[in-house]
């Protein structure tokens, strides 16, 4: 289906899921999930580590059969087509998946044969790629020469030779600095726009998810507990949390400002839900009682997520295990 | 067709690799050629097995050794590309899963027959009056190429079906021990197999290296125990079966 069907066709969805569910043994890996995401958008899955958005995207990309229920991706049933689904998707992995001994540019050239195509439209479409991710002059250098970063750039590149209409991409900054993960985002804003694809990616980074994401699904224990825009779910909130250590709180005094939104207290603890905090805060102070300390949050998606599951979302919990693997592949040799 | 240049992108891959990996190419070489000319010379300078010199004798034995070797490894070393994401990356393609199977098998084939005939250089060379009794040609030579290819399809395959069922390198000392050591050692390649105990004879007749080890011997030397073309239809049957089994192996492969 072309962009230009889209207006009357705009029924059908990128990827419309089903009731999937993954389950390895006793374990539950996904469950039931059900799931609408359009054309164009960057959709993100966040979640911490083992939440099950690998599982779901090796289903979503036909390398795993589900337990039961299905999906549909550019239309085409994962079950019962998954060669259709094929063609028409790329996938980043979580690990990294280029050939240390080979170099970027055959890497790319590898990935194009794979996917059938035939020598001059691959050369024209390989070297528009290694201009997008900016490689261009390192493209005859062994990728074992290449730093996370430009390694993770190659493979991003590499999902979109063929030219896919859905890019698939697993925790893309996993275990990159924070400055080379930046640069990813770019790369991924940049992509978008020039290529005009459909994005689903997953991530444990509340900052990631919120910068690039259109919509977001919260997804723990591999069910989804919120979904939405990430202004919306923080909105959910209902504001910034501001949280005292107090005595003798003034407990009827705080009822009556208008701005805030919820309180809690816990023993000499007091939490707040305030609107506008950055402006309120000084009116609260006056009448809330003995303060011995203050600490204000904006509202992100880190509360958004510790409400919806109870727990924080542990940022380190899986770090540095895909550069980990580089490290333990290297030494093979 | 994108099957087809599915297979030959595997293809490349592995030749590329193979390109590139000069140290396990030259350990691959070398160790046959010590195995030749340090324990066949310090065994050999007083026996001599079926009226020929037994460096001579062994030099087919080594050629298949090295072919049994290589063609194994080979196969079990996608182990490594499961390690890594590159075998999902191979598998999410639109490329159905025996054609992955196949390109890797005639990477393996490649790359094991280019080291075979390394070795048959250096037999030609040593032929040169340097091993009594070996008279290798270019002909002969041919012939045992011919030999290893179908041997080797057969040890690739199998040594992909061992990797594509392991999830890690673990696995790897026990392939090593329990199964290319054995056939090695109960293929006839260092003596003749009637010198082995009598409960090992069916093992030997099972092992599809022992065809090998005699059909080389005899495009190579002249003496056969079973002739040539039922060396050469049992190293078949077992190449067929192993790419039967591989096939399905790969398709039941998990990720
Ligand atoms: N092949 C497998 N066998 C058994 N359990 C698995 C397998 N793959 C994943 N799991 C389990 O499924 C759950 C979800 O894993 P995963 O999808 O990798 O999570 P995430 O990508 O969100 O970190 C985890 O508890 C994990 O241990
Ligand atoms: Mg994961």
């Amino acid at each position: 289906m072309r962009q230009s069907h889209l207006a009357v066709l705009n029924f059908m969805p990128a990827i419309e899921i089903t009731n999937l569910r993954k389950q390895y043994n006793g374990l539950v890996a996904v469950d039931s999930l059900n799931l609408k995401i359009n054309e164009g958008e960057i959709f993100g899955l966040l979640g911490p580590n083992g939440a099950g958005k690998t599982t779901t995207l090796m289903m979503l990309t036909t390398l795993i059969k589900p337990t039961s229920g299905t999906a549909a991706i550019n239309g085409f049933d994962i079950v019962k087509n998954p060669s259709e689904v094929r063609k028409s998707i790329g996938m980043v992995f979580q690990d990294p998946s280029s050939d240390e001994i080979l170099t970027g540019y055959e890497n790319l050239k590898l990935h194009g044969m794979l996917y059938g195509m035939d020598g001059k439209l691959r050369e024209k479409r390989i070297e528009e790629i290694l201009k997008l991710v900016n490689l261009e002059d390192r493209k005859n250098d062994f990728v074992k020469k290449y730093s996370g970063g430009m390694r993770r750039r190659l493979e991003l590149g590499r999902g979109l030779i063929h030219h896919p209409k859905i890019l698939f991409l697993d925790e893309p900054t996993l275990g990159l600095d924070p400055q080379a993960r930046e640069n990813i985002w770019q790369y991924v804003e940049k992509l978008t726009k020039e290529e005009k694809i459909t994005i689903i990616i997953t991530t444990h980074y509340m900052e990631e998810a919120e910068k690039l994401c259109d919509r977001l699904a919260i997804i723990d224990k591999g069910k989804i507990v919120a979904l939405g825009s990430p202004k919306e779910l923080k909105e959910v909130i209902g504001g910034d949390i501001v949280t005292l250590k107090i005595r003798n709180p003034n407990i009827n005094g705080l009822e009556n400002l208008n701005f805030i939104k919820k309180i809690e207290i816990k023993g000499d603890i007091l939490s707040l839900v305030v609107m506008n905090a950055n402006i309120n805060l000084p009116r609260i102070l006056k009448i809330a009682g003995e303060v011995e300390s203050v600490e204000v949050k904006s509202g992100t998606l880190e509360e958004v997520f510790l409400k919806y599951t109870g727990r924080e979302i542990k940022e380190n919990a899986s770090g540095g295990r895909w550069s980990e693997k580089v490290i333990q592949y290297k030494s093979k040799k | 067709m994108i099957e087809l240049m599915g297979i030959y992108a595997l293809w490349y891959r592995e030749f590329k690799v193979f390109l590139r990996e000069r140290s396990r190419v030259v350990a691959s070489i070398i160790n046959p050629v010590l195995w030749l000319l340090i324990f066949g010379g310090g065994l050999g300078a007083n026996v001599a097995i079926k009226g020929v010199n037994y460096q001579a004798f062994i030099y087919p034995g080594i050629l298949a050794q090295a072919v049994l070797f290589s063609s194994v490894f080979f196969g079990v070393y996608i182990v490594w590309d499961k390690k890594i994401d590159f075998l999902k990356e191979v598998l999410i393609a639109p490329v159905s899963r025996t054609s992955i199977f196949i390109g890797k098998v005639i990477g393996g084939t490649t790359d094991s027959l280019l080291q075979a005939s390394i070795l048959l250089l250096i037999g030609l060379l040593l032929s040169q009056g340097f091993i009594p009794g070996l008279h290798l040609t270019i002909y002969s030579s041919l012939l045992a190429l011919a030999v290893l290819f179908i041997t080797t399809i057969g040890f690739v395959s199998l040594g992909l079906i061992l990797g594509s069922q392991m999830e890690s390198m673990e696995g790897f000392q026990m392939i090593i021990s329990f199964l290319v050591f054995p056939l090695f050692f109960l293929s006839g390649a260092l003596f003749p197999i009637d010198n082995l105990p009598s409960w090992l004879t069916p093992f030997t007749f099972l092992n599809p290296l022992t065809y090998t080890v005699d059909a080389l011997r005899n495009v190579i030397l002249g003496i056969s125990q079973f002739g040539l073309l039922y060396d050469i239809g049992m190293i078949s049957v077992f190449s067929f079966i192993a790419i039967l089994i591989g096939t399905y192996a790969f398709e039941k492969m998990k990720v």
